[in-house]
């Protein structure tokens, strides 16, 4: 599929006669340089691009341009150079009549202070961007309570915004973006203003709507565990330039600069580590239409205790042991001889290292991960998770390595 | 300095503005005579209007008013205050004043709004509107009342013609300062939704700004009835006239007299457009009352 937002080559420069400053910037002149000059570089030559349905974060620390970056996806202020296409139309080129209609059709945007209007109703805001459209009363007022109830908000139509909390204001903002029905979200530093609890809990909404709703979100954030928790790609900014667009496994192994690298030193990679970029793939694997025989015969090469057994759709049917194995060969058995003490666990590609400790310790069996289908990707053995903790402990601490080898020798697999 | 010393140039800037007054009267003093027709129409009309009714009952409405905008308690010291002017035979140069600063005030304020939305909305308008307001605002009011009398003889008209001048700029300040004043934010959520101009000063701006505006306008109520006074000079009736008479004559008791029936009515309208400026700040008035008990009926039956 194209992708929504495709921004190429954008300029924002501040000043008199911006377009100077894009021509000394394209000639290699720094930004304080510019500043001397009277001018101020916000956004320098910014590429990206999102793809439908996806949650795409921009971090930066305050004065990295983030802010002028999402204000030029909607229009709200016009690129000095350089090309914005929501689509295949070009936002850059368009008249402001045009600009307000891709607006109302396309792009809704959440605030970092809510921006509710406090002489309306709770239900009046949400209708807000229908209203501006045009649509006729009852039918907004249908859709802005089906977006209250979206979002946790119902029975609170009739209230004005002052009466609630700060983090039920901003899901009125949320549901004002989602009554106007577009298929772009932005979002710009939407939870920073909340307390740490009440913005989790916002998160955790934002992703279980964006996943229902299939809203393609352009996301501002100054906090990278936020950033690394919600964004399925991230784009770093600093000082303007857009320094590294990846996924945030992508950016935790791979930084693309000390600056990248400094920023990610606190975040605890457990948290953002998924299942899916520790997990190995298993010498063998069996087919579940195999006998005994043949398991034996892999358990071998493969030098291990246990078996991974798939369905002909590639989904995990269970785990073999080495002496379930060996007694059903002995007993001349024809079915697969499935552990009776054993369990099978199975975890999803996305789900954080942090989470897997648990049940990696009630069970003997490798973790089985799946992708998002159900079909299997790979396992992660006990020694392989303890491994990735060590690793990711021992950015902070340096006595997390003895602590890894005194336990490792428990997990008897391999 | 010397005047008649020959190094120093002496501009005729008297008999400029006088000049000017002249070709305005020779030339448009068709305009003049519309403005004329309209103001005493609207002034004769206004003063029947609060005198058609006996006085009695008219101060039970100024009460039930300040009842129903404020507060009992301003509604029972409005009822007391104008028994009080009553008994002191101010009641008809009152509610003269009243007319006249009440049609002052609704041309300053069709005026003023008007000019402080473009002011707000536009930068080279505001740079050229202030010094505009300043001068208007400090040149002593009195001077108005010359060129108004020349263009429209002497009269009430006049007076409120100067009353309007004087009374304008803080109409406009407040108005481009209660826009301006809306949180960009705000604003700039109307436009990411697609919000026109002018859906975003009607939506947005305007509603927003109404509390500055409305301190605008009890300012422009002040001010209206502080010339109005004045233009009892040129022969306005109302409390101004009694007023000057009685500086004319060293009258001290019809001066006191016709001093405290200005005071009632300052005190009256400035309370008054005060809660109407800021209905949410009044909990006691019969309004808020009346909505508080329908919200509540309403959340009743919605549980």
């Amino acid at each position: 599929m194209p992708p929504v937002i495709t921004a190429e080559g954008l300029y924002k420069v501040f000043g008199r006669r911006p377009a100077r400053g894009v021509e000394a910037l394209r000639q290699g002149r720094s930004r304080d340089e510019l500043r001397a000059d009277g001018l101020t570089a916000a956004v320098i030559d910014a590429s990206f691009s999102v793809d439908p349905g996806e949650i795409f974060v921009v971090m930066g620390l305050s004065g990295s341009g983030k802010s002028t970056l999402i204000r030029m996806v909607n229009g709200l202020l016009p690129a000095t150079d350089g090309e914005l296409r929501i689509g295949d139309e070009v936002l850059s080129s368009m008249s402001p009549a045009k600009i307000r209609e891709v607006r109302r059709r396309r792009i809704s945007m959440v605030f970092q202070h809510f921006a509710l209007l406090p002489h309306r109703t709770v239900g009046e805001n949400a209708a807000y961007g229908l209203e501006v459209s045009g649509m006729n009363r009852s039918d907004r007022e249908a859709k802005a309570t089906e977006a209250l109830e979206m979002v946790g908000l119902e029975g609170w139509g009739g209230y004005r915004p002052s009466a609630l909390s700060g983090g039920m204001q901003q899901r009125v903002g949320l549901a004002r973006a989602l009554a106007a029905g577009t298929d772009i979200m932005l979002m710009d530093e939407a939870f920073s203003a909340l307390d740490p609890l009440i913005r989790r809990d916002m998160q955790d909404q934002l992703i279980e709507l964006q996943q229902r709703l299939e809203k393609t979100v352009l996301f501002i954030t100054h906090d990278l565990n936020e950033a690394m928790r919600i964004g399925d790609r991230i784009a770093m900014m600093r000082d303007g330039r857009i320094v590294q667009v990846g996924t945030s496994d992508e950016i935790l192994n791979e930084p693309a600069n000390d600056y990248v690298a400094r920023f990610i030193q606190d975040v605890d990679r457990s948290r953002v580590l998924s299942a899916s970029s520790i997990m190995e793939q298993p010498q063998e694997t069996l087919g579940a239409a195999q006998g005994p025989r043949t398991a034996h015969k892999l358990l071998r090469e493969s030098q291990t205790p246990w078996l991974v057994v798939l369905k002909r759709d590639r989904t995990p049917a269970g785990v073999l042991w080495e002496d379930d194995v060996a007694r059903a060969v002995r007993d001349g058995e024809e079915a697969l001889p499935w552990s009776t003490e054993h369990g099978m666990p199975v975890v999803s590609h996305d789900t954080p290292i942090a989470e897997l400790f648990t049940l990696s310790a009630q069970n003997l069996s490798p973790l089985i991960v799946t992708d998002g289908a159900g079909h299997f990707a790979g396992v992660i053995p006990r020694v392989t998770l303890l491994t990735a903790a060590g690793a990711a402990l021992s950015e902070d601490d340096d006595a997390a390595p003895a602590l890894t080898t005194s336990i490792s020798p428990e997990g008897d697999a391999r | 300095m010397n005047p008649d010393d020959e190094f120093f140039l002496r501009i005729p800037l008297g008999d400029g503005a006088n000049w000017l007054i002249e070709w305005l009267k020779a030339n448009v003093s068709w305009l003049f005579d519309a403005f004329s027709w309209l103001m005493s129409l609207l002034i004769d009309g206004l003063t029947d209007t609060l005198l058609f009714l006996p006085a009695l009952l008219m101060v039970l409405l100024f009460a039930v008013l300040a009842l129903v905008f404020r507060s009992w308690r301003f509604g029972i010291a409005t009822a007391v205050f104008f028994l009080f002017a009553l008994a002191i035979d101010q009641w008809e140069p009152m509610m003269q004043t009243m007319a006249q600063v009440l049609v002052a005030t609704f041309f300053a304020i069709i005026i003023a709004v008007p000019v402080g939305i473009l002011a707000a909305t536009n930068s080279t308008v505001s740079a050229f509107v202030r010094p505009v307001l300043d001068f208007m605002q400090t040149m002593p009011a009195f001077v108005y009342l010359i060129p108004a009398v020349t263009f429209f003889s002497i009269g009430v008209v006049p007076g409120i013609f100067s009353t309007i001048i004087f009374a304008l700029p803080p109409g406009v300040r407040m108005t481009e300062l209660g826009i301006r004043q809306v949180d960009s934010e705000t604003v700039e959520a109307g436009e990411s939704f697609g919000a026109t101009p002018g859906q975003i000063l009607r939506g947005i701006q305007l509603p927003l700004a109404v509390p500055t505006i409305m301190a605008g306008v009890n300012q422009v109520i002040m001010l209206s009835l502080s010339m109005a006074v004045i233009a009892g000079m040129v022969g306005a009736d109302g409390s101004g006239k009694e007023v000057v008479q009685a500086i004319n004559t060293l009258n001290l008791p019809q001066g006191v007299e016709a001093g405290v029936g200005v005071v009632l009515l300052a005190v009256y309208l400035d309370r008054l457009t005060a809660a109407l400026g800021n209905p949410a700040s009044y909990k006691g008035s019969l309004i808020a009352i009346a909505q508080k008990s329908m919200a509540q009926r309403a959340t009743a039956g919605h549980t």
